[in-house]
């Protein structure tokens, strides 16, 4: 291969290029606007692309580069903070870093998790990069070799994670994934354009929902309507206990893991179409399912914390493998990216690998060194952030309410963003009582559209082929070792879920109690998925209709299966498990209802006054009444809290929701 | 002291404000200084109209009298028909709101989809620019064309990747059926990429893509002999009469194709039909908008900071890789273009309509 021989050179050239002091000031620069839009939850890198896209045209090509490259790369990394400190999925890449990082932090292990976190999103990174130089030379054969039966088969292995997350009773994991995936086929369907679970009327359901605002839904708000009717700190020591040092033994300890989840997202981010948003959920399911020791994941193991963030920032490398080899996006922010490298001057594909190959080495060692500072930079702020845990969270909580209800309206920029967290919300607080696995659900939801394009692609050119060579010409198409090794795969993940699974999360036993409100609730889920099934048989286009009516029927099957249970069982049996009944929730001074109150009054004031109006009054309600506090910290932290969306709203460029008010009263920014 | 320096500023800012007035008043020309334009778009982050408008607007932001500061905004949803139906109701007339379309806007909008609340004819157009497209095939099937002649493709069993039954991948879709080609489509796709790697996969045999697409990523194929253009789409002349494409004069258009080829006929009501949607989706492709409230002067505005943006050389060196080297079309050719591609024969419609219930049980009511 000549071209190998002229990487090397190119490779140092490229290290020339760009250790200028010019170049590294603007990696700096991309980095530090990657950490701040990474600690903000629900904002990704696609966000702070959209940013400094319109500074690219006419900037140096190597400047250029290093800033994009060095905000995309580090989003993963700082995503980690709200992830751990926060239990709120900083972006769609950590959100399995929640269920293991969490509770370390609850634990009062914030730090020992952030650490072990940045170094291995750090590790993650090199290695993606590492894979990224090589790779772009040969990797045509291997996404090549990734046809539709192929990418259904990961797909799928993506699902069987379900199985090992389950929880301790794996039927209503399935409900729960069954419930994700439906929640994912609301809004027109992606082969024909029917609507499903909509009408022409509900302009909003149309679209369906965002992933920020599901995320955000089913794992922030519980955990924060939960931690607030408590009234403690985050940390139930309200200390920080171990330190940094300690992670990063955890992860020399756990360095092959490390290894093997970095190559894991290596491997998912090379292939388009699949995206990024699993990428974490294998590595966790992996990280489980190969552990001796299970008994403490969902409670705090470290490894969960080492797994999905190793994989994240390898899978940025490996996203850039489809881009530069094909000129295709992996993912969304590729996307961009593709924009933003056509704005200075260069088309991303096989023409700019080949001409252009020290520019294009650039990209890797931006890569390569935005990851170090990064991680650094996280590293060195690990503790004093992490104090975030010790203070009082009733202070904390409205800072998050009003974060969270702006990213979600990023979505749709529209009042509906904020109903739809808010019921998505109040759906994962039940999911979370009741004992349902959120992470079976957001997994379901996430592999929802993407399980319905393959399989309806697959169908079609399958039955095509069929009609011309029969059998056996599905066969060639199907009979690959690609595919029958990730279905081996997908087949033993799911034998191991179902054999261990019930050692995950099922040693400290949720309370149980009372038959009715596990009964209603079971009740309410089995009716709407009664209604699917039902609109999915009035839809007309076959390619619309068929995976909900599937889907939809297995989960009915399922929940009938449940209630069956649920009558034959005795009132201490675990499928009544809720934790009203006992434990932290059952013993909580506030009530569920008054506490949700609070969240469902800021929605109502926004669709009054507008957002920022209404902001105001519930700040200053909430500090004062709620929290108590005196006016002079009321006024000083409802300022602040103000500010600080004002100031990020407008170097976005955004707006926030508007209400009645802004109806009939033109008012000025940010009040419109 | 303070008090002073600060009363300096403020008959400073009167003076300056007064100045500012009557230069205003003077020349009676719009001054967007100090604001900010929004140039909302109804397409998500990651498409090819968020390309073009991010591509655009800083060159807006330099050319436009005062300078504003321009940012692109997203209303993504259902196909871009969410975003158009809320520009309809806008009434910013200050040159602070533009909004950008794509083939994909149109398309609902001339087939009469239910959603579609929008009315073009309602908006002040300020630039039509075009692209183009070209059909190809892996070497060994296009060895069975006869010149011209596509009726030796007619044994083959097709299949191709499309994004949706009603976007701009009706165009092909006609064109193959005009040939009596037997295509199978398969229904999906993310964007035209995906169906390129379907085709790079050998899971498709018949694939297009559009102008620049084409350049960068199939032409190496061509090149390298793993794929034949068979032909282009072409562009329309100043008369409306569709002409070989400039950015690809040695392959020959779908018109001189289906000529050539026995049973396709370039007239009447399916070619009709074609034309029109080709109109609408290709030399139509881009389109920029005011809201239908903006005076002729603040259009007259825009026109000529496009004219001078479109007059850069240094423009050129990095557009044509991003828009192609189609004409960027402002004041009366824009008229011209826009009444071209939103203006469909009602029994052309009808056609349209009919073909796809049948053809894909797609219901447009």
């Amino acid at each position: 291969m000549e071209l190998l021989a002229t990487a090397g050179p190119a490779l140092m050239e490229a290290l020339a290029l760009i250790l200028q002091p010019q170049q590294i000031g603007f990696l700096v620069c991309g980095v530090l606007l990657g950490l701040v839009i990474g600690v903000f939850p629900g904002l990704g890198g696609i966000a702070g692309l959209s940013l400094v896209l319109p500074f690219m045209f006419g900037m140096d090509p190597v400047a250029g580069l290093a800033l994009m490259i060095g905000l995309i790369a580090v989003v993963p990394t700082s995503d980690t903070f709200s992830s751990v400190l926060l239990g709120i999925p900083g972006s769609a890449a950590s959100q399995a870093t929640v269920l293991d990082g969490f509770p370390l932090a609850k634990r009062g292990e914030a730090g020992r998790a952030l650490a072990a976190a940045f170094v291995s999103s750090l590790f993650g990174g090199l290695f993606g990069a590492l894979v990224l130089t090589t790779m772009i030379f040969f990797a045509r054969p291997l996404i090549l070799a990734f046809n539709i039966p192929a990418m259904l088969a990961v797909t799928l292995l993506g699902l069987s994670m379900v199985a090992i997350l389950a929880g301790r009773i794996p039927l209503k994991g399935i409900v729960a994934a069954g419930l994700g995936l439906l929640a994912g086929t609301i809004g027109l369907g992606g082969p024909g354009g029917s609507p499903r679970m909509s009408t022409y009327d509900t302009p909003y359901l149309l679209e369906g929902f965002s992933l920020v605002i599901v995320g955000l839904g089913i794992f922030a708000i519980p955990e924060i309507v939960s931690l607030l009717r408590q009234d403690r700190a985050i940390s139930k020591s309200g200390t920080l206990g171990r330190g940094w040092l300690d992670g990063l033994r955890d992860w020399t300890r756990n360095i092959w893991l490390s290894v093997k989840c970095s190559g894991i997202g290596v491997m998912v981010g090379m292939i388009p179409g699949l995206g990024g948003t699993v990428v974490d959920w294998i590595a966790y399911g992996y990280t489980v399912q190969s552990a001796k020791d299970k008994s403490q994941f969902g409670k705090g193991d470290i490894r969960g914390v080492i797994g999905p963030e190793s994989s994240n920032n390898a899978k940025e490398g490996g996203g850039l493998v489809p881009t530069l080899v094909f000129g295709i996006p992996g993912s969304a922010s590729m996307a961009v990216f593709i924009g933003g490298l056509a704005l200075l001057g260069y088309e991303a594909g096989p023409h700019m690998v080949r001409n252009n190959l020290d520019v294009t080495y650039t990209i890797v060692w931006s890569l390569a060194l935005a990851n170090v500072v990064g991680a650094g930079l996280c590293i060195f702020l690990a503790n004093p952030i992490a104090r975030l845990t010790t203070i009082r969270f009733t202070l904390l909580a409205p800072f998050l309410f009003m974060m969270i209800a702006f990213a979600a309206f990023q979505a749709r920029q529209s009042l509906g963003d904020l109903v739809a967290l808010m019921v998505i919300g109040l759906i994962g607080i039940f999911l979370r009582r009741f004992d349902f696995s959120r992470a079976a659900f957001l997994i379901g939801f996430v592999l929802s559209s993407q399980a319905e394009a393959y399989a309806s692609q697959f169908y079609q050119i399958a039955s095509s082929r069929m009609r011309q060579g029969g059998f056996e010409g599905v066969l060639d198409y199907v009979g690959t070792p690609l595919v029958f090794g990730i279905l081996v795969l997908t087949v033993a993940s799911v034998w191991i879920g179902l054999k261990q699974g019930k050692h995950v999360y099922g040693n400290d036993s949720t309370p149980v109690g009372a038959k009715r409100a596990p009964v209603i609730f079971m009740l309410a889920i089995t009716l709407y998925v009664a209604v699917s099934v039902w609109n999915a048989t009035t839809i007309g286009f076959a390619g619309d209709k068929v995976f909900p009516l599937t889907v939809g029927t297995v989960t009915l099957v399922g929940c009938s299966l449940l209630l069956l249970r649920m009558r034959r069982a005795a009132e201490d049996d675990a499928i009544f498990a809720d934790n009203e009944q006992g434990g932290e929730d059952g013993a909580a001074p506030h009530g569920l209802w008054a506490t949700l109150g609070w969240f469902a009054g800021l929605l109502a004031l926004s669709a009054l006054f507008g957002f920022i109006i209404a902001l105001a009054i519930f700040l200053l309600a909430f500090f004062r009444v709620r929290a108590q506090v005196s006016w002079e910290r009321t006024l000083l932290l409802s300022a602040s809290a103000i500010t600080l969306i004002c100031v990020l709203a407008g170097s976005l460029g955004r707006d926030f929701p508007p209400g009645l008010l802004q109806q009939f009263v033109d008012l000025p920014w940010p009040l419109t | 002291m303070i008090l002073k320096s600060m009363r300096r500023w403020v008959g400073a800012a009167a003076c300056l404000a007064a100045t500012t007035a009557l230069a205003g008043t003077a020349s009676a020309e719009v001054n967007l200084s100090g604001k900010t334009v929004e140039f909302v778009i109804p397409f998500s982050e990651s498409g090819g109209t968020a390309r073009w408008a991010n591509f655009m607007a800083p060159f807006l932001s330099e050319h436009l009298p005062g300078n504003p500061t321009v940012v692109v905004r997203y209303r993504p949803g259902a196909g871009s028909v969410s975003g158009a139906n809320w520009f309809q109701e806008q009434d910013t007339a200050d040159g602070t709101l533009i909004f950008g379309t794509s083939g994909s806007t149109q398309f609902p909008y001339l087939l009469g989809d239910p959603r579609v609340r929008y009315e073009y004819n309602d908006w002040k157009v300020l630039l039509v620019s075009g692209t183009g497209g070209v059909a190809y095939l892996p070497p060994e099937t296009a060895a069975m064309m006869n010149g011209l002649d596509a009726s030796g493709l007619r044994g083959q069993n097709f299949i191709w990747g499309v994004q949706s039954a009603t976007g701009l991948d009706l165009v092909p879709n006609l064109a193959w059926q005009m040939l009596g080609l037997n295509v199978e489509s398969v229904l999906g796709m993310e964007g035209r990429g995906d169906g390129r790697l379907m085709f790079e996969r050998g899971e498709a045999n018949i694939d297009y893509q559009t102008s620049s697409a084409y350049i960068k990523s199939v032409q190496p194929m061509v090149d390298s002999g793993m794929a034949v253009p068979i032909m282009a789409w072409g562009a329309l002349d100043d008369d409306g009469n569709i002409v070989r494409d400039p950015t690809f004069p040695d392959i020959p258009t779908f018109k001189e194709v289906c000529d050539a080829t026995p049973d396709c006929a370039t007239e009447g009501l399916t070619w009709d039909a074609w034309v029109t949607l080709f109109t609408a989706g290709f030399p139509a492709n881009k389109m920029l908008f005011l809201p239908g409230t903006a005076s002729q002067e603040m259009v007259d505005t825009y026109t000529k900071a496009l004219q001078e943006i479109f007059a850069r050389d240094d423009f050129w060196a990095v557009a044509s890789g991003e828009l192609g080297v189609y004409p960027q079309m402002t004041g009366a050719a824009a008229q011209a273009a826009f009444r071209l591609g939103t203006q469909v024969k009602p029994e052309a419609r009808e056609f349209v309509v009919n073909w796809l219930k049948e053809s894909y049980g797609v219901v447009l009511e």
